[in-house]
């Protein structure tokens, strides 16, 4: 559960540009309170239940249930590293909150976070669609065995009214270093503001932007049908890659020693730092990642920018340390990681 | 949304404050015009697309969930039958106790999902457990519309097409009550 997922190793379609695809369904067991009233022996029913339809799904799905509890708090950090679970997930007291996946965590479903189940399918570059038919067939699967909450006038009933209807949330991970650098990320997404399209950080909501990386979701889940949903965000995840291309362009035709004088600094400081926290990391590496799409840079290593993006987090840090790291230790850590990945590695690979 | 320059109305919401703050907003096509107060547009979630780390969905929600019309007022201590969840509680949570609140706070309820999110009606995926008759009356909603559609765009032979799909569906429904 802590390397990376199979996402992060995958191509997919503008792959540059959106990291990730991801389609979360939220779904409610009727009859028993939802997670956040959940009492002990409510919670060991549900569990109990789970468990059952889980093994109902035969070996398909390729899906192992994980009590939270049994997951050590590092690993647990990693998890949302990896943007498999949310941070509202692992938040403690543990009580009957727990993950299923699948071996490449493409299919990640999170155990009594606000909803009993919310399934998340990941995918990478925009694919959507694709995600969308994953998460329904896995939806119908579990079906079969569990009695979802269900009201035929709002759809299916969530613990917030925000989720409500086809619990559906849809959202691309997106890479906008040219956006940013052009300054037409603010306008843009206050457009997209008005269409119903929600911009946030790294790690969802209430998290900051690092790394001109952004999550771009659905602010709705009701009123249109999951096809409607997921295809409105595709054009809207289209239309950002357009300007995305053009801004690049912009850059490389009116910019161009600037940006090769920005993505060299970036690669000198990050094969060459012997201390380096987790944010100018990814600031840099986001540099480096679009030196590298233009063509302005050869990056020798064969770890892609999704990988490095998470083995510099903290918690994976820490995890591959096997113990806690104060920040002075892990900006150390993280800046061997960084040589070893961009440059040592090369070598390796060259000589054999 | 825009600073206003017209003369100074009162804030739509507060009745009080005058309005300083256009806001526009449009959910499923449907647009809808608002002219708040800043400290109401603040609440309403106007400026959620400014970034605001500390501006998530709940506290955003939790200021639309305490927002319940003068009438509706005296049913804040209506408690769920079945988990004894108040609609206070859940205005302090923003989460609900369990899919039965739907029903016990549905006059509450109703008004605030239509504000947030833009419709009140569920078009998407039926449940196979629920029962094959909302099956049969989602697709004849889709049907419909696209009979609409095809009209709209004189598309003749498959609106011809789509009313003959549309009698056959109504009289298997009709069959099976």
């Amino acid at each position: 559960m802590t390397n990376a997922s199979l996402w992060m190793k995958s191509e997919g379609p503008e792959a540059d540009i959106v990291l990730s695809s991801r389609v979360r369904l939220a779904r409610n067991l009727t009859d028993l309170p939802f997670p956040n009233r959940l009492g002990d022996s409510d919670g060991k029913r549900l569990a109990a239940r789970l468990q059952e339809a889980f093994d109902g799904l035969g070996n398909d799905w390729q899906l192992t249930y994980h009590p939270l509890a049994d997951i050590p708090p590092i690993e647990r950090q990693v998890l949302v590293e990896k943007h498999v679970v949310s941070p509202a997930l692992i938040q403690e007291p543990v009580r009957f909150e727990g993950l299923v996946a699948d071996p490449g965590e493409s299919i990640s479903i999170m155990v009594n976070e606000e909803d009993h189940l919310r399934m998340q399918v990941f995918l990478a570059g925009l694919q959507l669609s694709q995600a969308w038919q994953m998460a329904n067939r896995l939806d119908d699967d579990l079906e079969r065995n569990l009695n979802f909450a269900y009201d035929s006038e709002l759809g299916y009933l969530t613990a917030c009214p925000t989720n409500v209807g086809t619990g559906l949330r849809a959202s691309v991970m997106v890479h906008l270093p040219a956006l940013v650098l052009t300054r037409q990320v603010q306008p843009l997404f206050h457009a997209l503001a008005q269409i119903g399209v929600v911009v946030r950080g790294l790690y969802g909501e209430g998290t900051e932007v690092v790394g001109n990386l952004f999550q771009v979701s659905n602010q709705v889940s009701l009123g249109l049908t999951e096809e409607e949903f997921v295809h409105n965000l595709t054009v809207v995840a289209q239309e950002i890659v357009g300007r995305e291309r053009q801004a690049r362009q912009i850059l490389t035709q009116s910019h161009r020693l600037e940006v090769a004088d920005r993505v060299g600094r970036a690669w000198g400081i990050l094969t060459h730092a012997s201390i380096i926290s987790s944010d100018e990391a990814l600031k840099l590496l986001s540099e480096v990642k679009l030196g590298q799409d233009l063509e302005f840079i050869k990056v020798p290593g064969h770890t892609t920018f999704s990988e490095l993006a998470l083995m510099t987090r903290p918690g994976y840090l820490m995890y591959r340390a096997g113990q806690e790291l104060h920040s002075m230790e892990r900006d150390a850590l993280r800046a061997t990681i960084l040589r070893e990945r961009l440059i040592s590695d090369a070598e390796y690979k060259e000589e054999h | 949304m825009s600073e206003s320059s017209a003369p100074p109305l009162a804030c739509q919401r507060c009745q009080r404050r005058p309005a300083s703050v256009h806001f526009t907003r449009i959910v499923n096509g449907e647009k809808s015009d608002r002219y708040l107060c800043e400290e109401c547009a603040r609440e309403e979630g106007a400026f959620h697309f400014m970034l605001d780390p500390q501006l998530t969905v709940h506290n955003v929600l939790g200021g639309l969930i305490g927002q319940v019309p003068e009438t509706l007022k005296l049913a804040t201590q209506v408690a769920c039958p079945r988990c004894g969840y108040t609609y206070q509680q859940f205005a302090e949570t923003s989460r609900l106790g369990c899919d039965a609140c739907y029903q016990a706070f549905r006059p509450q309820l109703e008004p605030l999902v239509r504000r947030v999110q833009g419709a009140t009606s569920h078009r998407g995926k039926i449940p196979v457990r629920a029962g094959g008759k909302l099956r049969q009356q989602q697709a004849l909603h889709e049907l419909r519309e696209r009979l609409r559609q095809a009209i709209a765009a004189e598309a003749f032979e498959e609106a011809a097409e789509l009313r003959d799909t549309i009698r056959a569906l109504e009289e298997k429904t009709a069959d099976t009550e």
